[in-house]
Protein backbone atom coordinates (compact mmCIF):
# COMPACT_ATOMS: atom_id res chain seq x y z
CA UNK A 1 0.00 0.00 0.00
CA UNK A 2 1.53 3.45 -0.46
CA UNK A 3 1.07 6.06 1.52
CA UNK A 4 0.83 9.67 -0.05
CA UNK A 5 0.50 11.12 3.54
CA UNK A 6 1.06 10.23 7.01
CA UNK A 7 1.19 12.05 10.41
CA UNK A 8 1.37 10.46 14.11
CA UNK A 9 0.13 12.35 17.50
CA UNK A 10 0.98 12.12 21.10
CA UNK A 11 -0.73 13.70 23.27
CA UNK A 12 -1.54 13.56 27.59
CA UNK A 13 -4.78 11.57 28.53
CA UNK A 14 -7.40 14.59 28.97
CA UNK A 15 -10.61 14.85 28.03
CA UNK A 16 -9.65 18.71 26.60
CA UNK A 17 -7.53 16.45 24.20
CA UNK A 18 -10.57 14.47 22.56
CA UNK A 19 -11.74 17.71 20.51
CA UNK A 20 -8.09 18.63 19.18
CA UNK A 21 -7.41 14.57 18.40
CA UNK A 22 -10.58 14.66 16.60
CA UNK A 23 -10.34 17.91 14.72
CA UNK A 24 -7.11 17.39 14.03
CA UNK A 25 -7.99 13.82 12.38
CA UNK A 26 -10.49 15.30 10.27
CA UNK A 27 -7.94 18.05 9.01
CA UNK A 28 -6.15 15.28 8.00
CA UNK A 29 -8.26 13.17 6.47
CA UNK A 30 -9.92 16.74 4.90
CA UNK A 31 -6.66 15.92 2.19
CA UNK A 32 -8.74 13.25 0.22
CA UNK A 33 -12.40 13.70 -1.14
CA UNK A 34 -14.27 13.08 1.96
CA UNK A 35 -18.09 14.37 2.41
CA UNK A 36 -18.54 16.26 4.99
CA UNK A 37 -21.02 13.56 6.39
CA UNK A 38 -17.68 11.59 6.34
CA UNK A 39 -15.38 13.81 8.29
CA UNK A 40 -18.10 14.06 10.87
CA UNK A 41 -18.20 10.18 11.53
CA UNK A 42 -14.73 10.30 11.65
CA UNK A 43 -14.71 13.07 14.15
CA UNK A 44 -17.37 10.98 16.10
CA UNK A 45 -14.74 7.45 15.82
CA UNK A 46 -11.66 9.48 17.19
CA UNK A 47 -13.63 10.97 19.71
CA UNK A 48 -15.33 7.61 21.00
CA UNK A 49 -11.26 5.94 20.75
CA UNK A 50 -9.36 8.58 22.35
CA UNK A 51 -12.79 8.93 24.92
CA UNK A 52 -12.00 5.13 25.83
CA UNK A 53 -8.08 5.52 26.09
CA UNK A 54 -8.98 8.13 28.46
CA UNK A 55 -11.76 6.52 30.74
CA UNK A 56 -11.68 2.74 30.18
CA UNK A 57 -7.64 2.89 29.33
CA UNK A 58 -6.34 5.51 31.93
CA UNK A 59 -9.17 5.75 34.26
CA UNK A 60 -8.63 9.10 33.93
CA UNK A 61 -5.48 9.66 34.95
CA UNK A 62 -4.30 12.57 33.41
CA UNK A 63 -0.49 12.05 33.32
CA UNK A 64 -0.66 9.20 30.32
CA UNK A 65 -0.08 9.49 26.97
CA UNK A 66 -2.46 8.48 24.03
CA UNK A 67 -1.24 8.30 20.53
CA UNK A 68 -2.31 8.37 17.39
CA UNK A 69 -0.87 7.22 13.86
CA UNK A 70 -2.50 8.40 10.26
CA UNK A 71 -2.14 7.63 7.25
CA UNK A 72 -3.38 8.60 3.62
CA UNK A 73 -3.68 6.05 0.62
CA UNK A 74 -5.45 8.08 -2.34
CA UNK A 75 -8.78 6.84 -1.75
CA UNK A 76 -8.68 5.98 2.50
CA UNK A 77 -7.80 7.09 5.71
CA UNK A 78 -6.12 4.60 8.00
CA UNK A 79 -6.27 4.84 11.87
CA UNK A 80 -4.26 4.04 15.04
CA UNK A 81 -5.18 5.08 18.41
CA UNK A 82 -3.32 3.61 21.30
CA UNK A 83 -2.72 4.00 24.92
CA UNK A 84 -0.81 2.12 27.20
CA UNK A 85 -3.31 1.54 29.70
CA UNK A 86 -5.30 -1.52 31.62
CA UNK A 87 -6.50 -2.88 28.33
CA UNK A 88 -9.56 -4.83 27.58
CA UNK A 89 -10.08 -8.41 29.72
CA UNK A 90 -12.65 -9.64 26.87
CA UNK A 91 -13.11 -7.63 23.88
CA UNK A 92 -16.10 -9.54 22.33
CA UNK A 93 -18.13 -8.96 25.58
CA UNK A 94 -16.66 -5.04 24.98
CA UNK A 95 -17.75 -5.07 21.39
CA UNK A 96 -21.75 -5.72 22.51
CA UNK A 97 -23.88 -2.81 21.75
CA UNK A 98 -24.97 -1.41 24.79
CA UNK A 99 -22.49 -3.30 27.32
CA UNK A 100 -21.19 -0.89 29.36
CA UNK A 101 -19.18 -0.87 32.46
CA UNK A 102 -20.66 2.94 33.79
CA UNK A 103 -24.72 3.54 33.86
CA UNK A 104 -24.14 7.20 32.79
CA UNK A 105 -22.56 5.81 29.43
CA UNK A 106 -24.05 4.08 26.95
CA UNK A 107 -21.77 0.97 25.74
CA UNK A 108 -21.94 3.05 22.34
CA UNK A 109 -18.45 4.00 21.74
CA UNK A 110 -17.61 1.12 19.41
CA UNK A 111 -20.91 0.71 17.90
CA UNK A 112 -19.91 3.95 16.54
CA UNK A 113 -16.54 3.39 15.79
CA UNK A 114 -17.96 -0.07 13.36
CA UNK A 115 -20.78 1.63 12.03
CA UNK A 116 -18.78 5.09 11.06
CA UNK A 117 -15.58 3.31 9.49
CA UNK A 118 -15.02 0.57 6.78
CA UNK A 119 -12.57 -1.61 9.18
CA UNK A 120 -12.48 -1.74 12.81
CA UNK A 121 -10.20 -4.03 14.78
CA UNK A 122 -9.13 -3.66 18.66
CA UNK A 123 -5.93 -5.35 19.64
CA UNK A 124 -5.53 -5.26 23.53
CA UNK A 125 -3.36 -6.91 26.02
CA UNK A 126 -4.69 -7.02 29.88
CA UNK A 127 -1.95 -4.50 31.66
CA UNK A 128 -0.59 -3.32 28.87
CA UNK A 129 -3.14 -1.33 26.50
CA UNK A 130 -5.32 -1.42 23.46
CA UNK A 131 -5.06 -0.59 19.60
CA UNK A 132 -8.09 0.44 17.59
CA UNK A 133 -7.48 -0.10 14.15
CA UNK A 134 -9.64 1.60 11.77
CA UNK A 135 -10.34 2.73 8.06
CA UNK A 136 -12.31 4.87 5.70
CA UNK A 137 -12.64 5.33 2.05
CA UNK A 138 -13.28 8.20 0.58
CA UNK A 139 -16.65 8.02 -1.56
CA UNK A 140 -17.94 4.74 0.36
CA UNK A 141 -20.99 6.44 1.22
CA UNK A 142 -22.99 6.85 4.66
CA UNK A 143 -23.05 3.68 7.27
CA UNK A 144 -26.69 2.16 7.11
CA UNK A 145 -28.66 2.94 10.50
CA UNK A 146 -29.21 0.26 12.66
CA UNK A 147 -30.56 2.08 16.04
CA UNK A 148 -29.66 -0.21 19.58
CA UNK A 149 -32.13 -0.39 22.28
CA UNK A 150 -31.02 2.19 25.17
CA UNK A 151 -33.11 0.40 27.29
CA UNK A 152 -31.97 -2.73 27.02
CA UNK B 1 -19.69 24.28 25.63
CA UNK B 2 -22.42 27.05 26.97
CA UNK B 3 -25.17 26.16 28.70
CA UNK B 4 -28.46 28.22 29.40
CA UNK B 5 -31.52 26.76 31.67
CA UNK B 6 -35.11 27.93 31.79
CA UNK B 7 -37.76 26.54 34.06
CA UNK B 8 -41.33 27.27 32.85
CA UNK B 9 -43.55 25.22 35.29
CA UNK B 10 -42.37 22.34 35.69
CA UNK B 11 -40.56 22.07 32.76
CA UNK B 12 -36.58 22.74 32.39
CA UNK B 13 -35.43 23.78 29.01
CA UNK B 14 -32.01 23.22 28.25
CA UNK B 15 -30.00 25.05 25.59
CA UNK B 16 -26.62 23.59 25.21
CA UNK B 17 -24.32 25.43 22.60
CA UNK B 18 -21.13 23.88 21.11
CA UNK B 19 -20.01 20.34 21.52
CA UNK B 20 -21.48 18.00 23.68
CA UNK B 21 -18.10 15.66 24.22
CA UNK B 22 -16.40 14.04 27.00
CA UNK B 23 -14.61 17.50 28.08
CA UNK B 24 -18.22 19.06 28.59
CA UNK B 25 -19.96 16.08 30.23
CA UNK B 26 -19.05 16.55 33.71
CA UNK B 27 -20.19 19.69 33.41
CA UNK B 28 -23.11 19.22 31.66
CA UNK B 29 -24.13 16.62 33.60
CA UNK B 30 -23.49 18.17 37.16
CA UNK B 31 -25.64 21.48 36.56
CA UNK B 32 -28.48 19.78 35.71
CA UNK B 33 -28.33 17.77 38.49
CA UNK B 34 -28.25 20.48 40.45
CA UNK B 35 -30.84 22.34 39.13
CA UNK B 36 -32.91 18.75 39.38
CA UNK B 37 -32.06 18.80 43.26
CA UNK B 38 -33.07 22.58 43.33
CA UNK B 39 -36.32 23.02 41.58
CA UNK B 40 -39.26 21.23 41.06
CA UNK B 41 -38.50 19.83 38.01
CA UNK B 42 -40.72 17.06 36.29
CA UNK B 43 -40.13 17.32 32.26
CA UNK B 44 -36.93 17.95 30.57
CA UNK B 45 -36.68 19.81 26.66
CA UNK B 46 -33.07 19.97 25.36
CA UNK B 47 -32.86 22.47 22.48
CA UNK B 48 -30.17 21.12 20.72
CA UNK B 49 -30.13 23.65 17.60
CA UNK B 50 -26.44 25.50 18.95
CA UNK B 51 -24.99 21.68 19.35
CA UNK B 52 -22.41 21.31 16.74
CA UNK B 53 -20.77 17.57 17.88
CA UNK B 54 -22.33 14.87 20.14
CA UNK B 55 -20.45 11.77 20.95
CA UNK B 56 -21.62 8.77 24.12
CA UNK B 57 -20.79 10.86 26.80
CA UNK B 58 -22.65 13.54 25.81
CA UNK B 59 -25.62 10.90 24.89
CA UNK B 60 -24.55 9.36 28.22
CA UNK B 61 -25.82 12.63 30.09
CA UNK B 62 -29.15 12.82 28.36
CA UNK B 63 -29.63 9.14 28.79
CA UNK B 64 -28.29 9.48 32.73
CA UNK B 65 -31.10 12.80 32.88
CA UNK B 66 -34.09 10.62 31.26
CA UNK B 67 -33.51 7.84 33.89
CA UNK B 68 -34.00 10.48 36.29
CA UNK B 69 -37.19 12.13 35.60
CA UNK B 70 -38.66 9.20 34.01
CA UNK B 71 -38.81 7.67 37.87
CA UNK B 72 -41.15 10.42 38.20
CA UNK B 73 -43.19 9.77 35.24
CA UNK B 74 -41.34 13.67 33.52
CA UNK B 75 -41.00 13.31 29.86
CA UNK B 76 -38.02 14.44 28.07
CA UNK B 77 -37.66 16.23 24.71
CA UNK B 78 -35.02 16.70 22.37
CA UNK B 79 -35.60 19.99 20.23
CA UNK B 80 -34.25 20.66 16.57
CA UNK B 81 -30.76 18.70 16.16
CA UNK B 82 -28.91 19.45 13.21
CA UNK B 83 -28.07 17.00 11.25
CA UNK B 84 -25.31 15.40 12.29
CA UNK B 85 -26.02 15.14 15.45
CA UNK B 86 -29.70 13.87 14.72
CA UNK B 87 -27.96 11.05 13.18
CA UNK B 88 -26.07 10.18 15.91
CA UNK B 89 -28.76 10.20 18.19
CA UNK B 90 -31.00 8.45 15.51
CA UNK B 91 -28.09 5.42 15.51
CA UNK B 92 -28.07 5.37 19.54
CA UNK B 93 -31.75 4.31 19.85
CA UNK B 94 -32.49 7.50 21.92
CA UNK B 95 -35.78 8.44 19.58
CA UNK B 96 -37.27 5.62 21.03
CA UNK B 97 -37.88 7.14 24.39
CA UNK B 98 -37.34 10.76 23.83
CA UNK B 99 -39.55 12.80 21.06
CA UNK B 100 -37.79 14.74 18.90
CA UNK B 101 -39.97 17.93 18.29
CA UNK B 102 -39.12 20.64 15.87
CA UNK B 103 -39.43 23.89 18.32
CA UNK B 104 -39.66 24.37 22.15
CA UNK B 105 -43.01 25.47 21.99
CA UNK B 106 -44.13 22.23 20.15
CA UNK B 107 -42.58 20.31 23.46
CA UNK B 108 -44.22 22.67 25.37
CA UNK B 109 -47.62 21.91 23.64
CA UNK B 110 -47.02 18.00 23.92
CA UNK B 111 -46.43 18.29 27.11
CA UNK B 112 -49.80 19.75 27.70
Amino acid sequence: MKYINQMKLEFLSIPANVAFARVTVAAFAAQLDFTLSDLEEIKVAVSEAVGNAIIHGYRKIPDRLIRIQAALTTDSLELRVEDDGRGIKNIKKALEPAFTTDSERLGLGFVFMQSFMDSFRVDSTPGHGTRVIMSKRAGSGTAPLNPVNPEQ
Amino acid sequence: MLLDLELRQETLFIRPQGELDLAAADHFRHTLEQALDKEPVRNLVFNLAGVTFIDSSGLGVLLGRYKRVSKNGGKVMLVSPQPQVRRILELSGLFRIMKELASESDALAKIG
